[in-house]
């Protein structure tokens, strides 16, 4: 361990408090902005919990990617989608919740037995500390390869699956029946952030 | 060795973890605006990854098969983050609204 013993067990205390109370408001706040901005906070307190974890590339690529891509990204999303709408009351929504919260508070009391009767094999060897990068680029080129490459795969498919479901085409006409297709989805008042039509 | 007894256990990690994904289980299952569903998810996805690289640390200290696992779920996460965002403007434009239970369209 790098640092001492009390230090850490005062910032492990330190941020899984800010997790767990960010987690909960990013699930009860009524505005999502808000939600949004706490769950940045739960990202970067979980990059917080990787560095005591002596993985300091992963803390690194925690931040990059989700504080700096994903939390991004969901705020766009936030500003593309936000219309003042009075949600529709729905019959029994109190008591889906009170049953859903103790189907969770069952979940985690197993979670927690599991957690607390199983013998892990602790203490196991010594952390690698700052070597922990390099391992990982030895795992990435040789027993992990596959699923490198993979992943590489995989993003360039979800980057075009993302253009192509979010892009705005209209068609003048209906291709199958001929008819004039609805306009109306290009119209600003219905689709906000629409830039003025070139022509 | 006062200070052994304060370093972190195993089992705290793991509670942890468990806190977060169920709290976003119960954020999943209950949210009405969709952005704040792909927001539990992703917190559900955070638990699992503290638990990787708890277990990483503690059990499998010299080769961090745990730290590569945590690093194809973020990748994962990511993409999936992406797509669902789309999917959801998508229906945001054909219903015009954002609440999970006016998505109906697969119901019989």
């Amino acid at each position: 361990m790098t640092i001492a013993s009390s230090t850490q067990f005062i910032c492990f205390v330190a941020l899984s408090a800010a997790v767990a109370i960010g987690a909960l408001g990013v699930v009860l706040l009524p505005n999502i902005v808000y939600s949004a901005f706490l769950l940045g906070g739960v990202f970067l307190s979980v990059a917080g919990l990787y560095l005591l974890l002596n993985a300091s590339f992963v803390a690194a690529a925690q931040i990059l990617v989700y504080v700096g891509a994903v939390n991004v990204l969901i705020l766009f999303a936030i500003m593309l989608v936000n219309k003042k709408e009075n949600l529709a009351a729905i019959p029994g929504l109190a008591l889906r919740r009170v049953l859903s919260g103790a189907v969770c508070a069952g979940l985690f009391a197993l979670l927690l037995r599991v957690a607390f009767s199983t013998p892990w094999a602790t203490p196991g060897p010594v952390p690698l500390g700052d070597e922990a990068t390099i391992r990982i680029g030895e795992h990435l080129f040789s027993d992990y390869l596959l699923p490198f490459e993979l992943a590489s795969v995989l993003l360039l498919m979800a980057m075009i699956g993302a253009i192509v479901l979010a892009r705005r085409d209209v068609f003048a006409s209906d291709i199958v029946t001929g008819e004039p297709a609805d306009q109306g989805l290009i119209e600003k008042s219905r689709t906000p952030l629409l830039l003025e039509k070139p022509n | 060795m006062t200070l052994e007894l304060t370093t972190v256990p195993l089992q705290a990690y793991l509670a942890l973890a468990a806190i977060l994904f169920c709290t976003g289980v119960w954020g999943l299952i209950n949210s009405r605006n969709a952005v704040r569903v792909l927001m539990s998810i992703e917190l559900m996805l955070n638990a699992v990854n503290i638990n990787l690289m708890a277990f990483s640390s503690y059990v499998d200290g010299q080769l961090i098969r745990g730290q590569v696992f945590a690093i194809f779920v973020i990748t994962v996460a990511a993409a999936e983050a992406a797509v669902g965002l789309a999917i959801l403007l998508s229906l945001y434009r054909n219903r015009e609204t954002v609440d999970m239970e006016r998505f109906n369209l697969l119901r019989w």
